[in-house]
């Protein structure tokens, strides 16, 4: 293609121009919240930058911790269990025929397609059928349902790349299938794990319309303190909380740039 | 293949053991309460929540309800309008991407605000807009206006926030299949005398049909389903289905109305995803002439929307 000198340029920069207005309005809001944290001044009048609202927040707000302390115990417990689940499931589906293959593949990837409030629903209206109490459990189930579909897709697309083969030369050299397991796929398929659960981890802290449904008095997650203080209207505190949200985003998006590539190269 | 030399049973036995797990799971945890809810839809409403063991359609006959069938009138037009805006302005972005050679880059910008919490990016917006926002103080400070003007609390402001919140719905998608088409087509066009706009949109365009049909499937099922942000930045009259099945369940504990409305949302995502299995069927036996099982199809097509990106949601 280098080889011809077209003058492309300008059917190139149309898009680029929607491109660079795409990413600044993408961004503008992000920017907006974090800038307006650092004012002193409660309203849209800039007095002054400080860091008043961030001391607020942190020394300020003893139920934000709760949230946040929910929020981790969720998010780890529903990812590993979703990891454990989802990484084995990937391994029979892939290498193995029985009944109920083509069920279980269906099934896991509904849970993706469904919009966040059938699934929120369903859930509650499940829970109160067989008289669950909505809490922590409630919350755990519901995260490591839609967490699951990730990390079978990305374990199963991992699979797609493994050679066989290396599997049967370690039976051929006498290892059984606890070995095969533990020495051969587990350290093969470890990469789509460890994105997978980085994955669910981000899922889990973020979502906020399936949590709201299935969570029960003093189980509330982070994105709940949040959804309960923009009730309150704006505030300067929220600016700032948004900020630290934007922040650790960022770095596990960060973190993911090798995925990004990935994403980049096989696409 | 190699695995057909194992004895049937044992390979029954290892299958079942390693994906059952999960299998049981969904059952458990997805599947029963989607049969919890199509079953609640045919019962009749109990007296304080709940239901009562008697089939009826009445839940549906209420559907028909003028103030009820606005909502949903409204909900698809809502829907169609913010994912054509979407696909609009994702096209030009999708091609830009994929031509560039920044793409690592790019994409990280398009996933940061994309991941970041949706209640922050609703609040951002609402801090923008609302009546004390920043645009009305700076409008007002510039001396344009003298009071604020109403920006929030409407359907355009429902319209924009949904636009801004799965924008990356629809580039991701493009972006995946424009980067897989051969640009020297395009060249070739030229060459051949087409105008730059009639290459693209004879050339170009029939390549990436399935990567459109992904994007309006994987935008458009979401924001049917919205319920966060009609809530939080729509007034009186910009209520969606998600926010009566919502209602319908806290409120007015009315749960088989509110079971056969997700049965709608249920329907038409199940429609849209069986559409976009079709169009990327057909175009991958145009291409291939191989049959393609539907789990699989499934697979691939969410797959490559969800690679870098998360649910529908």
């Amino acid at each position: 293609m280098s080889s011809y000198p077209r003058p492309r340029k300008k059917s190139f920069s149309f898009s680029s121009t929607v491109l660079i207005f795409t990413v600044i309005f993408l961004f503008i809001p992000l920017f907006v919240v974090t800038f307006f944290s650092l004012n002193s001044a409660k309203g849209m009048q800039w007095e002054g930058a400080s860091l008043i609202w961030y001391k607020k927040l942190i020394f300020d707000s003893p139920s934000l911790w709760t949230a946040f302390r929910n929020s981790l115990i969720i998010a780890l417990s529903s990812s590993a269990t979703a990891v454990v689940l989802g990484s084995l499931a990937a391994v029979g589906i892939k290498w193995y025929r029985f009944g109920g293959k083509s069920y279980i593949t269906t099934v896991s990837y509904l849970p993706m397609v469904l919009p966040e409030v059938i699934i929120g629903i369903s859930m509650l209206i499940f829970f109160s059928a067989v008289k669950i109490r909505l809490g922590m459990f409630t919350i755990f189930a519901a995260h490591t349902t839609f967490n699951l579909p990730f990390v079978f897709m990305l374990v199963t697309a991992r699979l797609d790349e493994f050679d066989y083969s290396t599997v049967e030369a370690a039976r051929d050299l006498g290892a059984n299938e606890r070995q095969t397991l533990t020495r051969v796929i587990i350290p093969s398929i470890m990469p789509a794990v460890l994105s997978g659960f980085l994955m669910c981890i981000t899922m889990s802290l973020e979502d906020f319309v399936i949590t709201f449904f299935v969570s029960g008095p003093g189980s509330g997650t982070l994105p709940l303190y949040v959804y309960s203080m923009i009730r309150y209207g704006v505030s300067p505190v929220i600016n700032a909380l948004s900020f630290v949200m934007i922040l650790g985003t960022m770095i596990i998006a960060f973190s993911f740039r090798r995925f990004l590539k990935v994403v980049a190269a096989s696409s | 293949m190699k695995r057909t030399l194992k004895p049937r049973a044992r390979e029954q036995l290892l299958g079942s053991l390693y994906s059952w797990p999960m299998g049981t799971w969904f059952t458990i945890f997805f599947i029963v309460p989607l049969a919890i809810i199509i079953l609640y839809s045919f019962l009749k409403r109990g007296l304080y929540g709940g239901v009562e063991f008697e089939l009826t359609l009445n839940a549906y006959r209420e559907m028909l309800n003028p103030s009820f069938a606005m909502v949903v009138v409204r909900t698809i037009w809502i829907s169609v309008l913010a994912t054509l805006i979407c696909i609009l302005i994702s096209l030009p972005c999708g091609y830009a991407m994929a031509r560039s050679k920044h793409q690592t880059l790019l994409l990280f910008l398009i996933i940061i605000p994309f991941w970041t919490n949706s209640l922050i990016r609703i609040y951002a917006w609402i801090f923008i807009l609302s009546t004390e926002g920043l645009i009305n103080s700076i409008l007002i400070k510039i001396g344009l206006i003298d009071e604020g003007l109403r920006l929030i609390y409407n359907n355009g402001a429902v319209v924009l926030v949904l636009v801004y919140m799965y924008l990356p719905f629809a580039i991701l998608p493009l972006f995946t299949t424009i980067d897989k088409f051969d640009f020297s087509l395009l060249d070739a066009a030229r060459d051949l005398g087409a105008t730059k706009f009639t290459s693209l949109r004879k050339v170009m365009l029939p390549n990436i049909k399935s990567g459109l049909s992904t994007a309006f499937i994987f935008t458009f099922i979401p924001i049917f389903g919205a319920y966060t942000v009609p809530l939080l930045v729509g007034g009186k009259d910009s209520t969606m289905i998600g926010n009566i099945i919502v209602d319908q369940v806290s409120k007015t504990r009315n749960w088989p109305l509110a079971s056969a409305f997700s049965m709608i949302i249920t329907l038409a995502s199940l429609v849209g995803v069986f559409w976009m299995l079709y169009t990327s069927r057909r175009e991958e036996q145009l291409k291939k002439d191989g049959p393609k099982r539907t789990p699989q199809a499934l697979e691939s097509k969410v797959k490559a929307h969800h690679r870098a990106g998360k649910g529908v949601r």
